[in-house]
């Protein structure tokens, strides 16, 4: 496959292996932070930290959608579904999060509720189309990457005068999300999580460009490498990385020169600032409250915004308790120090988000990377696998 | 009767309640429908079941729920599916099967055209599987209360003389074999979904596959796992034996079939095609020593041509199947979670 197998070479692989070995310095530590659940998954699926010297180690971010929405707006979401009677379009991703009292968007559906697995908003805008009687609200969850299609829906809704076809907005942004990271006391007090550097994201810069980075890797002289999401991406960007800590470099650097230019994607920007505007804050699971860190739809289409249209109740949300999917969020915890983990939360009976997205750090680590922790097959079964 | 006869009274209407009902018009598409494609002996008595010579041996009975949308799909349709699916299953056992049933849930209003299309593919299939329909039944339910047509299939085969063949039965040395290239019956079920169209050449897979398995066995009757990786894919087949057997496996990710269109489709619709779908595949596991006799017996057959080594197993109190990635690291294979792609089959 073009454009694919090139970068998922094993040649290569073992050369830019060989180059991160070079440059390595023993008796130090390296703490990266790939913040985007793409990445996540590619380290995993491929197994990308096999390659790796033993003091390089990955720290996952919140860069998972699915992950970091609150439950009160999940709840928001099946309540929709649910009271007001409405088509929700959904991305698949959404279906198996457990909401307050394990209520998920799956079981709405189950017991009656009209809920659709859609793959872009085009489909959710058909679907509007072919239901002229019922009201469709597509759920919007996303950074940067899938708000752009979120705005064209809009923008199509109001040119069709699509009246019964609304959007339940939980879009999000990824630089404010990192610099509250690098704020929080975790990081910045504490030291009880160590992040010397980033793996930036990857289809999100393709959008905003390589320049939004560069206030925070100044300010908080962490470099940031904005990196593909194939293998050798990331196992190039990690390189790229290591020698800029070695070196004493905080600069944003682009490996995905491919895709990602300084400025980023101007139409898509411009679409975006057409249709949604900041909001003051909003509240990610695991990080709580961000300011500036989401949009929602501006006044000139509330027509348009589920929030505007539906009268959506009061509730009090709760996650699962001893769920520890905000403090894996924020790299403070990994997946298997979460008693859950493994035992009464698996993929097939999710506890949290973080276990029910591909792209989430538990479900990653249970679907890719369980014999690595040796809660499975151990470590010396790891050494039969390699021979 | 390769031809869809023309001639059939009703041709041009549909399915009501009176065909389920027990009366004059049920037992008329029983006549004209039915038995006019499927007709043999037994379907012939009008019994309320059929009574049947086997040949000595074990016998092994199978059955397969079909409930696939869209019911008609490029490479095949619900009818061949539903055969193929049954004697799959029965010839997975290492038996050769022999007699099937069939019950049809009709949803009224449904054509009477596409459930002759159907029909006329059931015979098809199961005079190419060398398989007869000997017993049915038909249900219609009400509009709204069905999804055009569901078909339950159940087979009947027996296995020979000194043929052991179960899914407990791998050990570590054992290595595993896959007949051909994976995930097409899924991606091509994809690329015809409302929602998800995309075009793209790839077809169903959908075969049956007990031809193959009779050569298998005739080259080396010591076969230990034969699986037909249908929902969940390959993955969850290997996890199925895994457990059931008690041992671990690696894959080798090089070497797994795999056809460039269904590799691109799966990327492009973030679906692990180890865990898509298959309707005319088959994983054997067998010893080191059988290995080549079955290779080269699957190589000569029209099925088996791009048969390929994929694996080895291992021991392994967790069970794990774990593959080397073409990348050059390691990954664990689970189970699906959830539903990739509901009613693929």
């Amino acid at each position: 496959m073009k454009y694919v197998d090139e970068f998922r070479q094993k040649d290569l692989a073992e050369r830019v292996a060989g180059a991160i070995a070079r440059e390595v310095e023993s008796g130090r530590d390296y703490h990266l932070m790939e913040f985007c659940g793409g990445h996540t998954h590619a380290i995993f699926r491929y197994g990308v930290q096999d390659l790796m010297p033993a003091n390089v180690h990955f720290v996952h971010g919140p860069g998972c959608p699915v992950c970091v929405l609150p439950v009160r707006r999940l709840d928001d979401a099946v309540e929709l579904a649910e009271r007001h009677e409405v088509i929700l379009c959904t991305y698949g991703d959404m279906m198996r999060v457990p909401g307050t009292g394990r209520r998920s968007l799956i079981r709405a559906k189950a017991d009656g509720a009209d809920i659709r697995m859609v793959y872009s908003t085009q489909d959710a805008l058909r679907i509007a189309r072919e239901n002229p009687s019922r009201q469709v609200v597509f759920f919007a969850i996303g950074f940067e990457t899938t708000t752009p299609p979120t705005a064209v829906a809009l923008l199509q809704a109001r040119r069709d005068g699509l009246a019964n076809f609304s959007v339940f907005c939980n879009h999000v942004l990824t630089p404010a999300a990192i610099q509250h990271i690098l704020q929080s006391p975790e990081v910045r007090d504490l030291g009880s999580v160590r992040i010397d550097g980033f793996l930036g994201p990857s289809h999100v810069s393709s959008v905003i460009g390589s320049e939004p980075y560069e206030f925070f890797a100044e300010e908080f002289q962490k470099p940031v490498v904005i990196a593909g999401f194939e293998p050798l991406d990331v196992m190039q960007s990690t390189l790229m990385l290591i020698r800029q800590i070695n070196q004493g470099r905080h600069e944003v650097e682009n490996e995905y020169t491919r895709v990602v230019s300084p400025g980023g994607n101007k139409k898509a920007q411009a679409l975006v600032s057409d249709v949604f505007e900041l909001r003051e804050t909003f509240e990610w699971r695991g990080l709580g409250s961000v300011p500036y860190s989401a949009l929602r739809i501006r006044a000139r289409f509330a027509e348009f915004d589920a929030e505007t249209r539906f009268q959506l109740s009061e509730k009090t949300s709760r996650e699962v308790k001893s769920c520890e999917c905000p403090a894996i969020l924020r790299g403070v915890k990994k997946p298997t120090d979460c008693k859950l983990f493994g035992t009464v939360c698996t993929p097939d009976n999710p506890m949290g988000s973080c276990m029910v997205s591909s792209e989430g750090a538990c479900a990653a680590y249970w679907s890719y990377g369980r014999f690595r922790t040796g809660q499975a097959t151990g470590a010396s079964k790891k050494k039969e696998v390699a021979a | 009767m390769n031809a869809i006869p023309t001639d059939l009274p009703g041709r041009q209407g549909a399915i009501d309640m009176t065909h389920g009902g027990g009366g004059r018009a049920m037992a008329e598409l029983i006549r004209d429908l039915f038995h006019r494609h499927l007709g043999n002996a037994h379907l012939a008595q009008g019994n309320d079941g059929a009574v049947m010579e086997l040949p000595s041996g074990r016998v092994v009975m199978s059955t397969d729920g079909h409930v696939i949308s869209p019911l008609f799909f490029p490479g095949g349709d619900i009818g061949c599916l539903a055969i193929h699916g049954t004697v799959n299953d029965v010839a997975m056992m290492g038996a050769k099967p022999l007699y099937m049933s069939a019950g049809f849930i009709i949803e009224e209003g449904f054509p009477l055209a596409d459930l002759e299309r159907i029909v006329h593919s059931m015979a098809v299939a199961a005079r190419e599987a060398g398989i007869a329909i000997v017993t049915g039944d038909t249900k219609v339910v009400e509009k709204g209360k069905g999804d055009g047509v569901f078909i339950t299939t159940a087979g009947i085969g027996v296995v020979p003389d000194g043929v052991n063949v179960s899914g407990d039965l791998a050990r570590p040395g054992h290595v595993i074999i896959v007949s051909g290239s994976i995930g097409d019956h899924g991606v091509a079920i994809l690329s015809k979904r409302e929602n998800l169209a995309f075009e793209t050449e790839i077809r169903s897979d959908t075969a049956a596959l007990n031809g193959l398995v009779d050569c298998m066995l005739a080259a080396a009757p010591g076969i230990r796992v034969l699986r037909d990786p249908t929902r969940g894919g390959l993955a969850a087949t290997l996890n199925e034996i895994a457990r059931q057997s008690h041992v671990g496996m690696v894959l080798d990710e090089g070497a797994i079939p795999m056809k460039r269109d269904v590799a691109a489709a799966c990327e492009l619709l973030g679906l692990d095609p180890l865990y898509v779908a298959n309707e005319g595949k088959l994983v054997a596991i067998c010893t080191p020593e059988d290995a080549g006799a079955i290779l080269d017996a699957m190589h000569a057959h029209a099925q088996g041509q791009e048969a390929a080594m994929i694996g080895m197993v291992i021991e392994d109190r967790h069970a794990m199947v774990q593959m080397r990635t073409k990348f050059g690291g390691s990954r664990v294979i689970d189970y699906l979670t959830g539903e990739q792609l509901p009613r693929i089959c």
